[in-house]
């Protein structure tokens, strides 16, 4: 695998930059959608993502990368403490992938050549305590989201079949791409992500003109432009690293709170997922900002990632839910 | 500057492709080629042969552990220890895909990865797609820089000439000392703003393909034609739009419904003389969009988002979910699951004659590849409603825009009820589809911004559409049926003449064969009184018939779930 575009090379886009950002700092919240057309730098975002990211202590081979000894399945069978650092895991979950592999299934190898039941991990093994990127996931299968659905709201993974009965941990971070024009996301799926993102090709010419002449020279040169944005790249983890340590300290007053469920009872958002995930983003980026206190314009700037996929969609209107949620910021907050 | 010469024809321009394909696999992906089977596609996939890189050729239903590598079944059972087999996408090979219209999305979008890692992977898509509704999928075409349609080339100008293979090592050892100016860079961008290409990998294959000229043509800078035979070969398919023109106050705004940014505005209020791409070059790509891009612009239509249509939906499939059916001896290829207990069943009666023939076999149960039993189960493929809706006559726009918000409507709903919708309007002569099978609402939207009413009452014709757009969404794993709201007053006949008694007898007969293919359907009379002709169509249809004089969206949306769930 080449090296991934560094982050702060990405031209504009500032909102879906913010996202990733703020997903970083607070895992909590519940993972990024960004959705948009082709060719507009989804993917590269995501993938650049991973270098962002501070690495995590894990148990030296173990499957799900546990934190702990204790946390580690019986399954696996380790029996050392010795503990590594691991990249945080951004695992691929390709389209079209099995249930097997997700979860993990039967070593089929082992139990037809050596007789042996045994358990081989999937995906969700190898994302837990990291992230999980879906690209296309308005176009994964029913059943595959049901899967996910499931796992990610019980924060573990059971298989029982074929005389197996094996669970381990899979707390990870939904991260999914996609294009509106191939097909809808399913509303319980879409509830899931803590922000979500609309990104468009930029219409300005000279900042689509920067855009080809970075990607340019990181084809031509890669190595020259991974060292050119190094520093921008290290300076952002930095931030983000700051910005965890002073998250639990960051405080959001009542005024703020009464704020987030104005907002959401306005805009007749379902459930409390959205004051929590708006309150969390608000807080996360205060934090990143360097202050001690959540303001209104915290709010203000993450409201439309927040909220605008919980809306109850109208489809007879025809303005887009993004600006439904700006209207109502603007009404509500002033 | 001279004038520019004439443009290459679609041969030549397709073997340039190819040849700049050789020189840099990796930076321009690969190319589309649309071309049927025949002696001229033939001489095309001999000249492919002949460049020299590995080529592998795969198919639509490749699997998994083919494409990514696995354990390689039979190998392991007969060394008793587990054998790999790595996939195509470790070793960086030119990946052919015949019958590319019929790719599946979960296959585009592993190629898609395949390509985006960069490992020297090149992709050629053979498409094979009668008509524009079949097509490759539009997410692998976007990342592949060329697009080559060989169906207009006549049998004596297929000759394959490329370059010599040491042209080729030449130019390729020259690539990385190719330089592209400031400027290079800002032409090819602004030309593709001015053509209303959204995505921003144009540009970028673009500016590859005229690097990869330069060093074929031995310099070590673009020049001018190097750029323009660069914009010919990645741009014509692209276009959305004709650029405008730079003193045109007022430029019509051009409804592409893709097309949702102020882009032509933005290029044309740049007043700086670097923006603006050099008229040569924007006349040479001109030159060469289809024709049937022109046809398209003209009604007021894009001409890319059909594609996407090809089955966002799941299809039937054998061996993951649903129902389960008995096992079935088959080849484990990563997609299906085995089932153990039936395997061994299967290979439980023979193991004392293994045994005998092979005493020192380190397994405990000796299985052959043939032994391997798979699951499968049985499951209901996802529904598409065909509205076909009358847009004749005064009161089309009503019931058009009633028809519209049904779509919508249905759309809403249509990810728990696995549906999909399509939808078909006649009128005036014949019948067009507006909308693809689509479970997009977006899509939708789009599509459905500007729909054209008036004129005659093609029954027929509007029937036909629909059965055909039926008949190919079967093939697809999907279940069509299909809703007609008309009045039933058919006064256009197939043949496009206006002649009443002609048109009521195609649109029976028509009738009489949508019956026998045995798509289940509602008819809608939308009529103030309603008649008998169209309860008698819905008869000879074997479809079920509803009055609905003053029908709005959420009434008719409501009527066709009901009478085709009923």
């Amino acid at each position: 695998m080449t090296a991934a575009f560094p982050f702060s090379a990405i031209v504009g886009q500032e909102q879906m930059k913010l996202a990733m950002i703020l997903t970083a700092i607070e895992p909590r919240l519940g993972g990024v959608l960004v959705f948009g057309d082709r060719g507009t730098g989804k993917s590269t975002a995501v993938r650049s993502l991973a270098a962002l990211l501070p690495p995590i202590t894990a148990i030296k081979g173990c499957p799900v990368n546990a934190a702990t000894a204790a946390d580690c399945p019986d399954w696996a069978g380790i029996t050392t403490t010795d503990t590594i650092e691991r990249p945080t895991p951004v695992i691929d979950l390709p389209l079209g992938v099995t249930e097997d592999r997700v979860t993990g299934a039967l070593d089929i190898e082992r139990a037809l050549t050596q007789g042996e039941k045994a358990f081989q991990p999937g995906l969700l093994a190898r994302a837990n305590r990291g992230y999980l990127y879906i690209d296309e996931v308005n176009l994964l299968e029913d059943h595959i989201v049901d899967l996910l659905l499931d796992v990610a709201q019980s924060g573990e993974n059971v298989v029982e079949r074929e005389g197996l009965s094996i669970r381990h941990p899979a707390r990870f971070v939904l991260v999914g791409s996609g294009n509106p024009e191939e097909g809808e996301l399913r509303p319980q799926l879409l509830d899931r992500f803590g922000l979500s993102v609309e990104v468009t090709s930029p219409t300005d010419i000279d900042e689509r003109i920067e855009v080809i002449r970075r990607r340019d020279a990181f084809d031509m040169t890669p190595d020259a432009f991974l060292a050119a944005w190094q520093d921008k790249d290290a300076a952002i983890r930095d931030r983000i690293l700051s910005a965890r340590a002073t998250l639990d300290s960051t405080e959001a007053g009542d005024a703020i709170l009464r704020d987030c469920a104005k907002l959401c009872v306005a805009l007749g958002a379902d459930g409390l997922r959205g004051e929590l995930t708006l309150l969390r983003a608000a807080r996360a980026l205060a934090a990143y900002e360097g202050a001690d206190t959540v303001s209104r314009d915290h709010l203000r700037a993450v409201a439309p990632l927040a909220l605008s996929h919980r809306l109850r969609r109208d489809p007879l209107d025809e303005a887009g839910s993004g600006a439904r949620v700006a209207r109502c910021v603007a009404d509500v907050l002033g | 500057m001279t004038d520019a010469p004439a443009p290459a024809s679609a041969w030549s321009r397709g073997l340039r492709a190819l040849a700049l394909l050789a020189v840099d696999p990796t930076g321009l992906r690969g190319l589309t080629l649309r071309a049927r089977c025949g002696p001229v596609r033939q001489v095309f996939e001999e000249a492919i042969t002949r460049l020299p890189m590995t080529q592998r050729r795969i198919h639509p239903e490749i699997s998994d552990t083919q494409l990514f590598g696995g354990p390689d079944i039979a190998a392991t059972l007969a060394e008793g220890r587990l054998v790999l087999d790595p996939g195509l996408a470790e070793t960086p090979a030119l990946l052919i895909l015949p019958m590319a219209e019929r790719a599946a999305p979960g296959l585009a979008a592993r190629l898609g990865q395949i390509l985006d890692a960069a490992r020297g992977h090149g992709l050629i898509l053979l498409d094979e797609g009668i008509d524009s509704d079949e097509q490759a999928p539009s997410g692998l075409r976007d990342r592949l820089a060329f697009d080559v349609d060989l169906d207009d080339i006549r049998w004596p100008e297929a000759i394959a000439r490329l370059p010599a293979p040491g042209d080729i090592d030449a130019a390729r050892a020259r690539l990385a000392h190719v330089t592209a100016s400031s400027d290079d860079l800002t032409t090819l961008t602004a030309l593709a703003a001015r053509f209303g290409i959204d995505s921003l990998r144009a540009p970028s294959l673009a500016l590859r393909a005229a690097r990869a000229i330069a060093a074929l043509n031995g310099h070590d800078a673009l020049s001018a034609d190097d750029l323009r035979e660069a914009a010919e070969l990645v741009y014509p398919t692209r276009a959305t739009m004709l650029p405008q023109d730079e003193d045109d106050e007022a430029p019509p705004e051009p409804p592409a419904p893709e097309d949702t940014s102020d882009q032509p505005t933005d290029a044309s209020d740049t007043d700086g003389a670097m923006d603006i791409p050099d008229e040569l070059l924007i006349e040479a790509v001109r030159a060469l969009l289809p024709p049937s891009l022109l046809d398209r612009i003209a009604e007021g239509r894009s001409t890319r988002g059909g594609a996407s249509g090809a089955g966002a939906g799941a299809r039937r499939k054998g061996n993951r979910r649903g129902r389960p059916l008995p096992a079935r001896p088959g080849h484990p290829d990563g997609r299906s699951r085995i089932d153990v207990v039936a395997t061994l069943r299967a290979a439980a009666p023979w193991q004392a004659v293994r045994r005998r023939q092979r005493p020192d076999a380190p397994q405990k149960v000796i299985i052959h590849p043939s032994d391997i039993h798979l699951r499968r189960f049985e499951d209901r493929s996802d529904r598409l409603l065909v509205f076909t809706v009358d847009a004749s006559g005064s009161a089309a726009l009503a019931r058009l825009a009633e028809a519209k918000g049904a779509v919508e409507l249905l759309l809403v709903q249509a990810y728990a009820r696995r549906d999909q919708v399509a939808l078909v309007a006649f009128r005036g002569t014949g019948a067009e589809v507006l909308l693809p099978p689509t479970r997009s609402l977006v899509q939708a939207k789009r599509r459905l911004a500007a729909m054209p009413g008036g004129g005659g009452t093609p029954l027929a014709a509007g029937l036909v559409a629909a059965a055909l757009l039926a008949e190919q969404s079967r093939g697809r794993g999907l279940s069509p049926a299909l809703a007609l709201l008309t009045d039933g007053r058919a006064n256009v006949a197939l043949d496009g003449r206006g002649d009443r008694a002609q048109a009521t007898q195609d649109a029976e007969m028509i009738a009489r064969q949508l019956f026998a293919q045995g798509f289940p359907g509602v008819v809608i009379d939308t009529a103030t009184r309603p008649g008998d002709a169209p309860a008698a169509l819905a008869a000879r249809m074997g479809a079920r018939y509803l009055a609905l004089p003053r029908a709005d969206a959420a009434r008719i949306s409501t009527a066709v779930s009901t009478a085709l769930d009923g």
